[in-house]
């Protein structure tokens, strides 16, 4: 008895395979990170009443909004990516992957220009609470962005090796880095309304 | 009969084999080792500071001039060590000793021998959480050695203390990031594994009541740890980058206004801390119930009594757990709407355990029962959890906590809940699981003499800590309360506490000796099954070999099955038809 069962098969009364429950039971834990992050937020902005100033008025909203479009399109292009491999296409997945892997490039390209704006007009973390809960929120997002990155590219890159030898695997791995690419989506839906709009 | 453990086909190098292995019980086993040093080294700090308390301001006797001239200057500790000492202690027993076992060592070599499965889910997840732990130990070890030393505002890190504390509370943080990355690498393979690895006709129902307190922890553990993850992030920008989550406007600090932006919240870090600490109370405390009940239900050699309703008490208290954590908050002027609400719930929860507690005294009844070493220390974890919890309950309530709020009454109930509460029950898992790890007995005559003094010196160490309390001494005064007139009756208890704390560590000499003795000498086990149970982990060949099983295990009943009628032996393991 030597080999981990429903590594690629569902378990039939679950209807999961490892992974596919793994990446679930990380997203439930990232919830309760941003979830904790997004109180401290409510919180502190409860906490300061008038002080507190309007996000547009700080931040840029059309840089913003731009990279929303930038990131959920980027969604688009990660399930085009799964769908190609299971229409057994690898052509097409590398080039989803890669608009994705693109994407996301650009969406930290878009943010750092946003980073050294503030820099520039002497808006730093300690400048007030709003600015640092804007860096700590975008920061820690930006550093699941760039997990993504790395993952994506692996899988992209040397990963990709995998397709030749066990593609059904190789699919499930595309599907859970997708399921944690949409996650990282959606927090920033909720983050731009938050920081920028209210 | 002994099945032999079977060579794996391709034998593994010495370092994958036992350094960066992927097996769950080397695994378990590089926790367990860790975990008991850690322990160690906590119960030390401890009877550092126990001295202190108890002798305040005479030289600590032989270690004293080791401990440096920053620390102890002649051998007379400095206030400032003691902080470090006690928030330190904390951490260590809790982080790296207590839950490292529970779940790291007891969790993982026995969760998937229980569900008949051949390893964790993911393995590799599973070693990268042993290596990131150590990494996190390693890290709240090397901050002794900082100038101003280590982090020194309590296991708690209440802000703006430590927002403003010496570079020892930053390296606090990031081992925090560390222990807490790698406890999220492992619940989410102690949850894939049991729901997706249990053995065929393994239902929920037929699962070891062990494996439940695990699965509960393990969404304690996932869900709850992220929002300290958060909470340290603020508290690191705090620290780094200089914002003000945790500062608020106006701070003067030595008669100077601190230069910051202002604004934050302290209540902000008490919310998310305790979000965290408060189920991570029932982490230290399910796991342990689940090992006593597996010992108890081995040793009554009859069923548990209400299993069905400990299972679903424990799920009620994992639920319960996520909504009582303002209940060590009254004291910071929350509002009495809050406290009430958080009051009704913190006396909610205390039913399911009571539940759990009673099944197992009530099983207890009729039973023949057999008086083995980690039956004894499973028999004593009822009655001192129950003291622990007990005395949980007027802390609980808003009213009388506002009087027993940070006294040595506080540190009293906690530890009899953890120390002779879970400790024990770590111990008894240690006696009873150990022919399965290495196929030899411990032995029974140093095992006794381990567990009555240490039982009997328990007591005597935490009892008068109530009365301490009781009388108004505050739990983090460095002389233990001799400047205070209120304090003078009771101050005699602190030299009887510091004596039999030292006593206490002497009675775990035959626990180490016995340990080291019974690996290599110990009498070896005639079955692979020694103790007649019933459950999947005595199905497997001693000690179990790469993959576990010699034949994938079926599961055809319950898991305490003892004195079946009708039955030819008084027990019917869960995998015999």
């Amino acid at each position: 008895m030597d080999t981990i069962p429903y590594t690629v098969q569902a378990r039939e009364d679950t209807g999961l395979y490892n992974a596919k429950l793994g990446i679930w039971l990380f997203l439930a834990s990232e919830v309760m990170l941003f979830g904790a992050l997004f109180s401290a937020y409510v919180l502190l902005r409860t906490g300061a009443g008038a002080g507190w100033p309007a996000g547009a008025s700080v931040l840029h909203v059309h840089l913003g909004a731009f990279n929303s479009v930038v990131l959920l399109v980027s969604s688009m292009t990660m399930i085009f990516a799964w769908a190609s491999l299971k229409e057994r296409n690898f052509p097409r997945f590398k080039s989803c992957l890669g608009l994705t892997i693109l994407l996301a490039l650009l969406f930290l390209g878009v943010k750092s220009h946003e980073y050294s704006t503030k820099f520039e007009h002497h808006l730093y973390p300690n400048t007030s609470t709003f600015m640092a809960i804007y860096f700590l929120l975008t920061g820690v997002h930006a550093l699941h962005i760039i997990g993504g990155v790395v993952v994506n590219g692996y899988l992209w890159g040397p990963g990709s090796k995998m397709w030749q030898t066990d593609p059904d695997r190789f699919t499930n791995r595309i599907e859970v880095a997708g399921l944690y690419w949409h996650f990282v989506d959606l927090v920033w839906i909720f983050l731009f309304p938050v920081l920028y709009l209210l | 009969m002994i099945a032999r453990a079977q060579h794996h086909p391709h034998e593994l190098s010495f370092w994958r084999k036992y350094i960066f292995s992927t097996d769950h019980k080397i695994i378990g086993l590089q926790y367990g080792i860790t975990a008991l040093c850690f322990l160690l080294l906590g119960f030390c700090l401890m009877l550092l500071m126990r001295w202190q308390l108890g002798y305040p301001g005479e030289p600590i006797p032989g270690v004293g001039k080791f401990l440096g001239e920053n620390n102890a200057p002649g051998g007379v500790m400095l206030p400032e060590f003691y902080n470090e000492l006690g928030a330190m202690h904390g951490t260590i027993m809790v982080f790296l000793g207590v839950v490292p076992l529970l779940v790291g060592a007891f969790g993982n070599y026995l969760v998937p021998l229980q569900i008949g499965a051949p390893d964790m889910a993911f393995p590799k997840l599973n070693m990268a959480s042993y290596w990131v732990f150590l990494l996190g130990g390693v890290t709240m070890l090397v901050s002794f050695f900082l100038p101003g030393g280590a982090a020194s505002s309590g296991w708690t890190s209440y802000p703006p203390l430590s927002d403003i504390a010496t570079v020892g509370q930053t390296f606090w943080l990031i081992g925090m990031v560390f222990i807490i990355t790698s406890s999220l690498l492992g619940s989410v393979n102690f949850i894939a594994t049991i729901l997706q690895l249990r053995a065929p006709g393994l239902t929920f129902l037929r699962l070891p009541f062990f494996v439940w307190t695990q699965l509960v922890t393990a969404f304690l553990l996932l869900l709850a740890f992220p929002p300290l993850e958060a909470a340290g992030l603020m508290q690191l920008m705090d620290r780094v980058a200089g914002t003000s989550f945790f500062l608020p406007s106006g701070l003067v600090i030595s008669g100077e206004p601190l230069k910051v932006s202002g604004g934050g919240s302290v209540l902000l870090w008490q919310h998310l801390f305790w979000f965290l600490a408060h189920p991570e109370v029932y982490v230290l405390i399910a796991p342990a119930m689940g090992i006593v009940s597996e010992i108890i239900a081995n040793n009554i050699r009859k069923p548990l009594w209400g299993y069905k309703s400990m299972v679903y008490s424990v799920i009620f208290l994992g639920f319960m757990s996520f909504i009582v954590w303002a209940h060590h908050m009254y004291l910071t002027g929350m509002g009495t709407k809050i406290s009430a609400f958080f009051q009704t719930t913190t006396m909610i929860i205390s039913i399911p355990s009571v539940i759990i507690l009673t099944c197992l005294f009530i099983s207890l009844w009729g039973g023949s029962i057999r008086f083995n070493t980690a039956m004894l220390f499973a028999l004593a974890f009822l009655p001192m959890f129950g003291i622990g919890g007990l005395t949980g309950l007027p802390l609980g309530l808003s009213a009388s906590d506002i009087h027993l709020h940070d006294t040595y009454y506080v540190i009293g109930h906690f530890h009899y809940v953890v120390a002779p509460g879970t400790i024990f029950a770590i111990f008894a898992g240690i006696y009873y699981w150990f022919p399965k790890i290495t196929g030899r007995k411990m032995n029974e005559m140093l095992g006794h003499i381990h567990f009555w003094p240490s039982l009997f010196f328990m007591n005597c160490v935490f009892m008068p800590m109530f009365a301490l309390g009781l009388a108004g001494v505050s739990r983090r005064l460095y002389d233990g309360g001799q400047q205070y007139a209120h304090a003078q009756a009771v101050l005699p208890l602190n030299k009887m506490i510091t004596v039999c704390a030292f006593f206490l560590a002497l009675f775990q000499l035959p626990f180490m000796i016995n340990l080291v003795w019974s690996m290599i000498k110990g009498a070896r086990v005639k079955s692979d099954n020694p103790w007649e149970a019933t459950t999947l982990e005595w199905a497997t060949p001693t000690p179990p070999p790469h993959g576990n099983f010699a034949q994938a295990p079926k599961v055809y009943r319950g898991p305490y099955e003892y004195s079946v009628p009708g039955a030819l032996k008084d027990f019917s393991p869960q995998n015999e038809a």
